[in-house]
């Protein structure tokens, strides 16, 4: 196991510092495992001349299509032959994590166990679309290594045009703010998914994301295709006695500064204790013997920052659910795209409130599939089409809340505008 | 474990794994019914349920790119100090969850002794998130683990404090497609000159008309190059994007000399306050220079300590821009605003000021 070390002068600066270091990392492994060696020495080659020097290729398990990213090494000689040999193949295992990244230690050992014998012994938690990332494996062995990481209860990720591999906030298991079931929704909609996980056949990639409430921790909403946002229809949730802590720790001039000032619309007021009442649609929480915040809970857009600062004072309401938004994601092609709202809430607390969500994310990725260019994601596929044939296409109702504002150009056709009132009103009356 | 046969194992297609078996016992019957929490210090969570349960949850920093000897240094910690149960945060910060008070401080020394920085909660710098670079990417422009690395040593008690007017997301990308993310301060390679072509690789190593397609602005168009069918780029349109090299690997984007870094301020997914927000170019033609960019560190905790000592409680980088404006925000942190800081691409009318506004 010997296998000697290549000078690694650039690296090594990496090693010094008060972080921990991944070259050190590294280093440890390469005592063991000489693709490591040699997968240092490629490295320091690229930090020397700036250049990077794998490419892809095509590698898979049995069954699969996608969920591995190949990686062959174009650092070679004038023979062809590689200059780093053991790292000449360092593929990447990509693993769906569970949801909110919960582990015990003995699993943990178990995966270490298993790809210290397959590959590299290197793993990264957790790549940015989440998955636990197995890098480094020679093709002989990538098999082998998803066998033992599947019977582990683990199963590949996404790669290339298919439904990825998905994130959920820590949510209900240890936040306050959680509106739905992050952990079940999340493993719900990925598992009606596998085929498409595990079979990339779409235009481009397609990928989901589960936020508990709008702070929005796995930014849902220009990460992913679809983004399930937990929000509250009802009125905010007060209690007393923390409102009261918090003021005495704060004063007044930080709850004047710090939260009324700092509502996007106004729903927060100040009042006299002896004043302040609550009422059907407004939340009361008196702070002293004097002072009290009345919430106007119609005006209020489910910011979260009232209830970030006066967490346990304020929550989220108790008719909780979540707010869908599609088409987010980064600039190429056309430019970034934020996720638009195309369901401003639906109810998730039950299996059937979850099977209405998953029928929904159903017709979303077929639509996609049908009607998508290659290479086009969702988002840009609207801004090509316009929002309101997509959401004919996936049989949604439009909203105001879907827009920041109505039109503010003339250039359409409303000849069919008498019928589409009339429509609208028999949908009411037949609703009433 | 089945040795190879003809027939190889068929997958269970199990999918996202159950959580229920990891999660932390408190966790688990207090599932849903949390109340409120508070940070006790920086780095620890303290969770109460509506049942009265509280769990301390200890955030330390990691190198998300472990060794299996670390995580098991982090698992013998857990197992030791903790309760066995551990979870990742999408910044890669590692979580352990106590049941008892008194856990915090041992297991916050054990931390701090085996070299995990503990922090990261809060109005910190959190941990960068990040992507591959060099170590495992097809088409990286520089490393992600090093600049991290790099920039997380010069801000690593940024991270163990919550000194910040809120919280600090950063990310690093190693090309333009940005898969480290919206952040408050982001750092990206910027290419500045076309893609330089292999024509005698093209043929057979693209789909060209799939190529074609990529570019956003129809700069490429197919040709015969000495003889072979090939592509060619037309430099006056090209806006060095690098979305050709991914389908087309002898479209060399990546350019030691020439690819510069970019960064950019304000992304912000939360929708507190104001709604989300995209981050803005505000640098551009900083060097690649491995193995610590110094470069990078300097404009980048140039506009983070700008942050620090000007804006007020709870603005985040985005907030605080909002306030000052952007020529104070060049102003302040020495930034010069180049022309090429004026967006022209589609849509780009709606980033000019359509109005009067203008701070004196």
């Amino acid at each position: 196991m010997d296998k000697k070390m290549h000078p690694t002068p650039m690296l090594d600066e990496l090693e010094s510092g008060p972080w921990p270091s991944f070259v050190t990392g590294l280093k440890r492994l390469a005592g063991e495992n000489p693709m490591v060696v040699d997968l240092l020495g490629q490295l320091e080659t690229s930090y020397r001349t700036r250049k990077g020097y794998w490419k892809g290729g095509t590698v898979s398990v049995f069954g699969y299509g996608g969920g591995i990213i190949p990686r062959f090494t174009e650092l070679k000689d004038a023979d062809g032959k590689p200059q780093f040999p053991d790292a000449a193949e360092f593929h990447t295992l990509r693993v769906m994590p569970p949801a909110g990244m919960h582990y015990s230690t003995d699993i943990l050992r178990k995966l270490c166990d298993s790809w210290e014998r397959h590959g590299s012994g290197l793993i990264a938690f957790h790549g940015q679309s989440g998955d636990i990332m197995f890098q480094g494996v020679r093709s002989e062995n990538v098999q082998a290594a998803f066998d033992e990481i599947n019977e582990l209860g683990f199963d590949l990720g996404g790669a290339g045009p298919a439904v990825r591999t998905s994130m959920s906030c820590v949510g209900a298991s240890r936040c306050e703010q959680s509106c739905y079931d992050e952990g079940k929704t999340h493993r719900t909609v990925i598992n009606s998914f596998l085929d498409d996980i595990h079979r990339p056949s779409l235009p481009y990639k397609f990928k989901f994301k589960f936020s508990g409430c709008p702070n929005d921790c796995m930014n849902s909403i220009q990460r992913s295709d679809m983004a399930v946002i937990g929000t509250w229809r009802d009125n905010i949730r007060t209690d007393e006695a923390l409102a009261r802590k918090y003021f005495a720790a704060h004063g007044l001039n930080d709850l004047v500064n710090d939260v009324v000032n700092r509502c996007p619309t106004k729903a927060i007021r100040l009042v006299k204790a002896t004043e302040a009442k609550a009422g059907p649609s407004v939340s009361m929480v008196k702070l002293s013997d004097e002072h009290a915040l009345e919430i106007e809970n119609r005006d209020c857009v489910r910011c979260m920052h009232c209830i970030n600062v006066i967490t346990g004072g304020l929550a989220p309401g108790a008719d909780k659910g979540a707010t869908i938004l599609v088409g987010g994601k980064r600039t190429l092609k056309i430019g970034d795209l934020m996720g638009t709202v195309v369901v401003p809430f639906m109810k998730l607390a039950t299996d059937e409130d979850r099977e209405k969500l998953v029928d929904l994310a159903k017709r979303i990725v077929d639509f996609f599939a049908e009607n998508a260019l290659e290479h086009e994601r969702i988002g840009e596929t609207i801004e090509r089409i316009g929002l309101v044939n997509f959401l004919e296409g996936v049989e949604l109702e439009i909203d105001a809340n879907m827009v920041a504002t109505p039109r503010t150009n003339p250039y359409v056709r409303t000849d069919g505008w008498d019928e589409e009132v009339a429509r609208i009103n028999a949908k009411k009356s037949q609703a009433a | 474990m089945a040795t190879a046969t003809a027939t190889p194992r068929r997958a269970i297609e199990c999918g996202v794994p159950d959580n229920t078996s990891f999660l932390h016992p408190v966790l688990k019957r207090n599932y849903g019914n949390w109340k409120y929490h508070d940070r006790p210090r920086p780095g620890v969570l303290h969770h109460v349920s509506h049942s009265g349960e509280e769990v301390w949850s200890v955030r330390a920093g990691t190198q998300r790119q472990m060794d299996v000897h670390t995580i098991r240094t982090l698992c013998d910690i857990a197992d030791t100090y903790a309760e066995g149960h551990v979870r990742f945060t999408i910044r890669s910060n590692i979580e352990f969850m106590v049941g008892e008070e008194s856990k915090v401080a041992p297991l916050v020394e054990a931390l701090t002794k085996a070299g995990f920085p503990v922090g990261g909660t809060g109005n910190s710098v959190s941990m960068i998130a990040h992507t591959q670079g060099w170590l495992h990417c097809d088409i990286p422009g520089t490393d992600a683990s090093g600049a991290v690395k790099a920039l997380m040593d010069e801000l690593y008690h940024e991270f163990i404090r919550e000194d910040m007017p809120n919280r600090v997301h950063l990310s690093t990308s190693c090309c333009e497609i940005n898969c480290g993310g919206q952040a408050d301060i982001a750092i990206i390679i910027q290419h500045t000159k076309p893609p330089k072509i292999n024509h005698d690789l093209v043929a057979n190593v693209c789909e060209r008309p799939a190529v074609v397609a990529r570019c956003p602005v129809a700069a490429i168009r197919p040709a015969l190059v000495n003889g072979k069918p090939s592509l060619e780029v037309d430099e006056k349109k090209c806006i060095c994007c690098g979305a050709c090299y991914p389908p087309c690997p002898p479209m060399q984007i990546n350019d030691p000399e020439n690819s510069k870094f970019a960064i950019w301020v304000g992304g912000k997914n939360s929708n507190a306050r104001g709604k989300p927000t995209f981050m803005k170019m505000v640098a551009s033609g900083i060097p690649n220079h491995p193995p610590r960019w110094p470069e990078v560190s300097e404009i980048v905790k140039k506009i983070l300590y700008t942050y620090k000592e000007d804006a007020r409680p709870w603005e985040r980088l985005s907030d605080w821009v909002e306030r000052i404006g952007w020529p104070r925000f060049f102003e302040k942190t020495g930034l010069p605003f180049t022309k090429y800081l004026i967006d022209d691409w589609r849509g780009s009318r709606a980033s000019l000021n359509a109005s009067a506004h203008i701070r004196f």
